[in-house]
């Protein structure tokens, strides 16, 4: 089974790459990427480590709600793993 | 001075050119903060004997050569060559390289349409493209317009694009978010088999490769 994940709903200040419309939403690991140097350091020209970053799937609905022009599509977003958190699945 | 004088000695040029065209306003302004910072670190690399002028040259001349050309070459070699196709889906950076291509630090994904799917690409940070093998992005590719519509109602932002999608056929969004870089794997168009690796390269538009449009029809 997919891992689910949920985007941190986070509001950090500064450089960060995780989009504001995906903050707190709920989508399935597509796939690994590998390690890539933080940007949220690189944005600064400061040292950066490398983070896990992943392919994140979402479905519309997951993401709008409602207002999901067709609930069934999709999208996919990289994501760094600091801003990852695990679903449990025996939460509701 | 200039404007000391009467009407017709005057410096500017205003209303039509003798063509009937209007006079292009100058770029004489202000420099920005950036353009100052670029111009600045361009002289101490030359001056501190890093590169040379013609090295600029070079690799500016470089980068407006990249055309969609080359992705297009790319997608025709998957339609002709199954195993090149499944080495594409699986590293498109490697398989772009295998064919000369030289993209330098890309990571390219391929996202292949299919009878089920069909792919668009966006960055909605900013204007993330895979420049490096289709040169330049269309200038609509970076407005907010399209970054905030194509994430929203991808459908709606197709029929525009004169792609009218059934609803059985699944979009799939890719928002070039972070290190990836994305090219559309268009389905090769009905009709085509008598065709060479080139005659399909050339049914191959830009816009089929970012997933706003079909290739052409033979």
């Amino acid at each position: 089974m997919a891992e689910r994940v949920r985007v941190k709903a986070l509001t950090p200040p500064g450089h960060v790459r995780a989009p504001w419309y995906l903050r707190g939403k709920v989508g399935v690991i597509e796939r690994p990427l590998g390690a890539f140097r933080n940007p949220e350091q690189l944005a600064y020209g400061l040292p950066a480590e490398e983070k896990p970053l992943f392919r994140v799937r979402f479905s519309m609905r997951d993401i709008w709600g409602e207002a999901a022009e067709n609930p069934d599509d999709t999208l996919d977003a990289e994501l760094y793993a600091h801003w990852l958190e695990k679903v449990d699945h025996h939460a509701s | 001075m200039p404007h000391d004088h009467h009407d017709h000695d005057h410096f500017h040029h205003e209303g039509m050119s003798p063509s009937g065209h209007p006079y292009r306003t100058d770029n004489d302004g202000p420099l920005t903060y950036w353009q100052r910072m670029e111009i600045a670190v361009r002289e101490l690399l030359l001056e501190k004997g890093h590169l040379t002028p013609t090295e600029i040259a070079a690799q500016i001349e470089a980068m407006d050569a990249r055309s969609p050309a080359n992705g297009a070459a790319v997608v025709a070699r998957a339609w002709v060559d199954p195993d090149f196709k499944t080495r594409l889906l699986a590293d498109a950076s490697a398989a772009s390289r295998e064919m000369g291509f030289d993209i330098g630090p890309l990571h390219l994904i391929a996202v292949e349409n299919t009878a089920q799917t069909h792919n668009l690409i966006v960055c909605t940070l900013c204007s993330c493209y895979p420049r490096n093998l289709l040169g330049l992005p269309p200038d609509w590719y970076k407005t907010r317009e399209y970054r905030s519509r194509a994430v929203r109602e991808p459908r709606a932002v197709l029929r525009e694009f004169g792609l009218d999608l059934p609803d059985d056929v699944t979009v799939r969004v890719h928002d070039s978010t972070a290190d990836m870089r994305y090219i559309v794997l268009p389905a090769r168009p009905e009709g085509t088999e008598g065709l060479d690796e080139a005659q399909l390269a050339s049914l191959v538009t830009r816009d089929s490769m970012i997933g706003t449009g079909l290739p052409r029809q033979p």
